[in-house]
């Protein structure tokens, strides 16, 4: 069932089209990735699903109903929860007021005024992991300690409050973007756990393609205000709609050769193509696609090596003067200026005409 | 790096300048305390429980009103779709230029006894002008900008997704506005109420004109009886005890503000509030308020001093009346700014406690009323150091003591601009001390000085009490000549003095906006007046 709807949704301000006819669908439990670079549209389309922007053109739907478009329904009525980016956090009120927020509020129509709200905030204060913090007030988080930590916890408790009054869906605006990268492979682990465990319906909006990639069973990619493309990210990294999408999505190598029977040849070997069609075209190559091995003969050379810990990342200078970066484990060690020979592993790939 | 101890010169002209700067307020109680039982008798007398009450009254209601029009106003101009929000934006603030004194003026020559309504179509005038609800009204006309740019300030800088969380989580405009967003304000609001109090407290001219029994008026008048002046002593300090109250109360409002001042600020505009049909309302209101505060005082003074030719004071006298003013001003300028300088320089310069808590002395003692000063300073001229007593040293002492917040504000301001590492920067690159202080130093201090210095200059111009009780005799400024000529409901004499001191304010609303606007650490503290 569909949580979220987005049909042909269009925002301007002024002469600047933020989001231009965009259409998306968000399916109950789950968890979608909107990514993009900044200044995209993807907060403005966030914000259009809230109901903070009403759309210049187009229709938003939640849980069936119709919110923007022909109505309107106001960000009260619309049971979305909000993890801002700066996690928006009223600063007169404890943590537990806080969480306790969106419970109090009569939600007519759409939820009934619980009992038991202290039961609730902590038990929602246990699910992000912050039990016993309820009584402090947001600026008293970081319990003297670093600044991250801080954040970390102030992180936590939007989160708890966005989910405490159970909404359809709960919307992330880049919720890592101040936090370091550590502690954030860190928190986007645990989100992903509490997600699942309360089951969840989630959109994040990241400009982070490994964050979309690992976290989100679907991934919209969006660019200049349109969402160009929506997969499962397996497809999106191996079969992205454009040149543009391979290396948004992570780094490609495009080489030159033609589709022939259902292969892309190529100077370097040919590889099962997706897609059929024949002719001249670029193919896709992902660096850890590309196997090195130390070869006097070789005609390739190590123009740069960055070890990296868990891998290595080599860049090949090819006789035709092209260059490739390839991608190899770490314990594959090969020295800069080593002549090498270059061969393609793998596949299906990918193909651009 | 290593803060050196301060050079001994630095040190000794500061704490010489703290101390100057703490005597009248040592002196009032020296003397008060040595009052004996006679003088302190009038503090059990009923006649002072009155006295105090009705200041609590003025000082209670002044802000009340002045937070009610100044909060609704940045409301409506910040976050409303109100037509003409950013005009009605810069004239909110504008009512600044008028001294309270001279909008007092302005509303007893408008609708008092003897006022424009009785000269054009008779009648006695009204009478309830004179009293609370005149004073009252004058003194919140006069300072609710006080509020209205503190809070426009801070509701720019707000967080909107502060409110959007508030909706998100199921409350409605109205409901997220009066949960999340007052909450957030009240640190500013606070910080303006208490502004206007301290004003309230300290006003003198406002109560005199309109005749209203404060404090403030009864210390002049008893120490205008001559036959006794310790018990306006005593009175002076009732007066500080309340000033500390005040003070008290705001150092409490501005700790809570620190602990729960949000770290995000605004990076984009807020939406704006529709006002459906009562947009036209919200801009007659906004329109009232600065026709009644700003238009008002000015198209009334402008009647009086273009009417009724032969009781107008010579074009000669109100020269002399302006020069006075600047002379004493300018003179008041130089000396509260070279007073400054080190204090500053120490303060800003070598971060130690002492440093810091003689710059926290200085500005405490001069939260005194300027009438407290100005009695304090009669007293020790006349017992202590009779060759002062009306001397215009004395007077501008005066004024620099009154006056020295503002010009330390300006120079520790100027002086934090001004990063060691820039000077040591220059002297790597080879330029001397001397240099480097012409080079850099120098261009990097001179604007805050300067606006420093610019405050201090008007707010000398506007002072009233002071300058009444410290002036040597027949020497008359603006200020007083409008305070006498009004005394004696001469509305055409007053009237051009009146004036003509609007103009020369007029910068201090310019400085207030462009500090405002340019600094959000500069909003906390808008200069005092008068």
């Amino acid at each position: 069932m569909a949580t979220v709807q987005l049909d042909r949704a269009t925002k301007r301000f002024g002469s600047t089209v933020a989001v231009d006819g965009a259409s998306l669908t968000v399916l109950s439990g789950e968890f979608v990735a909107l990514l993009g670079p900044s200044g995209c549209g993807k907060t403005t389309l966030l914000r259009l699903i809230a109901g903070f922007e009403a759309p210049d053109e187009g229709v938003v739907r939640i849980a069936g109903h119709e919110v923007a478009g022909g109505t309107w329904q106001p960000p009260e009525r619309r049971n979305v929860g909000m993890v801002f980016q700066d996690y928006a956090l009223f600063p007169h009120l404890t943590v537990a007021e806080n969480v306790a927020f969106g419970l109090g509020a009569c939600r007519r129509g759409l939820r009934r005024r619980r009992a038991g709200e202290a039961g609730r905030v902590a038990d929602v204060l246990e699910l992000v992991g912050l039990p016993g913090h309820g009584a402090r007030f947001p600026h008293e988080l970081s319990g003297g300690q670093q600044q991250r930590v801080a954040l970390a916890r102030q992180q936590r408790v939007a989160l708890a409050r966005a989910l405490a009054p159970e909404p359809g869906i709960v919307c992330l605006d880049e919720p890592w973007s101040a936090i370091d990268p550590l502690l954030r492979a860190q928190l986007r682990d645990e989100l992903a756990d509490i997600l699942r465990t309360a089951g969840t319906t989630a959109l994040l909006v990241t400009h982070d393609q490994e964050e979309a990639l690992a976290l989100a069973d679907r991934v919209a990619l969006m660019r200049d205000g349109r969402i160009i493309q929506v997969d499962a990210p397996e497809r999106l990294y191996h079969e992205p709609v454009d040149r543009w999408s391979a290396e948004f999505v992570g780094a490609a190598n495009f080489l030159g050769g033609r589709v022939a029977r259902g292969r892309a040849v190529t100077a370097l070997g040919d590889l099962p193509a997706r897609g059929g069609g024949g002719g001249t075209c670029d193919v896709l190559v992902r660096p850890e696609l590309v196997q090195l091995a130390p070869d006097e003969g070789g005609d390739a050379v190590v123009t740069l090596r960055e070890f990296r810990g868990h891998d290595v990342v080599y860049r090949v200078r090819l006789a035709d003067g092209t260059d490739l970066w390839s991608q190899r484990p770490s314990n594959e060690a090969v020295p800069l200026g080593a002549r090498v020979s270059v061969r393609l592993e793998g596949g299906p790939v990918a193909v651009f005409r | 790096m290593r803060s050196r101890s301060a050079p001994a010169p630095l040190a000794v002209s500061a704490v010489a300048v703290a101390a100057l700067a703490a005597l009248p307020l040592a002196y009032l109680l020296i003397r008060g305390i040595g009052g004996g039982a006679d003088a302190w008798e009038i503090v059990t007398r009923g006649r002072t429980a009155a006295l105090v009450g009705r200041t609590v009254a003025l000082v209670a209601g002044a802000p009340a009103l002045a937070t009610a029009i100044g909060v609704g106003l940045a409301w409506l101009v910040v976050r409303t779709d109100m037509p003409g929000r950013r005009l009605f934006g810069v004239l909110a603030a504008l009512p600044l230029v008028i001294p309270s004194y001279v909008l007092a003026l302005a509303f007893i020559a408008a609708i008092g006894p003897g006022g424009l309504t009785g000269e054009l179509w008779g009648g006695p005038g009204a009478a309830w002008i004179f009293g609370y609800r005149g004073a009252t009204l004058a003194l919140a006309l006069a300072t609710y900008p006080y509020v209205f740019l503190l809070t426009a300030a801070a509701l720019r800088r707000m967080d909107p997704s502060l409110e959007e969380a508030a909706r998100s989580l199921g409350r409605s405009r109205a409901a997220a506005f009066r949960q999340v967003t007052l909450p957030a304000l009240r640190p500013a609001i606070g910080a303006g109420a208490v502004l206007v109090a301290l004003y309230a407290l300290s006003d003198f001219g406002v109560v005199s004109l309109l005749r209203y029994d404060a404090l403030t008026r009864a210390i002049y008048n008893q120490y205008r009886s001559l036959f006794d002046r310790e018990p306006a002593a005593v009175l002076g300090l009732v007066l500080v005890v309340l000033t500390t109250a005040v003070l008290v109360l705001e150092a409490r409002s501005r700790e809570r503000g620190r602990l729960r001042r949000s770290g995000a600020a605004a990076d984009r505009p807020a939406e704006l509030v529709p006002l459906g049909r009562w947009r036209w309302p919200a801009v007659a209101a906004c329109a009232a308020v600065v026709a009644v505060a700003l238009v008002l005082p000015v198209a009334v003074l402008e009647w009086w001093a273009l009417s009724a030719g032969a009781e107008l004071p010579s074009e000669g006298e109100v020269a002399g009346w302006a020069g006075n003013s600047l002379l004493v001003s300018l003179l008041a300028a130089l000396a509260a700014t070279a007073a400054a300088l080190p204090l500053a320089a120490l303060a800003a310069r070598r971060r130690t406690a002492f440093a810091r808590s003689l710059e926290r002395v200085t500005y405490a003692a001069n939260a005194l009323p300027g009438i407290v000063i100005a009695l304090s300073l009669v007293f020790f001229a006349t017992r202590v150091a009779e060759p002062l007593y009306q001397t215009l040293a004395l007077l501008v002492f005066a004024y620099v003591v009154r006056f020295l917040p503002q010009a330390l504000a300006g120079a520790s301001g100027a002086l934090l601009r001004v990063d060691p590492k820039l000077e040591q920067a220059s002297r790597g690159l080879g330029a001397g001390p001397w240099r480097t202080f012409a080079r850099v130093t120098a261009p990097l201090v001179a604007p805050g000085l300067l606006a420093g210095a610019t405050l201090v200059f008007l707010s000398t111009m506007k002072e009233l009490p002071a300058t009444l009780l410290l002036r040597p005799i027949g020497f008359d400024t603006l200020a007083t000549e409008v305070w006498t000529a009004t005394g004696v409901s001469a509305y055409s004499e007053a009237a051009a003095p009146a004036l003509l001191l609007i103009v020369l304010s007029a910068p201090v609303v310019w400085l207030l906006q462009v500090r405002t606007r340019g600094e959000g650490a500069a909003a906390e503290e808008p200069p005092p007046r008068e």
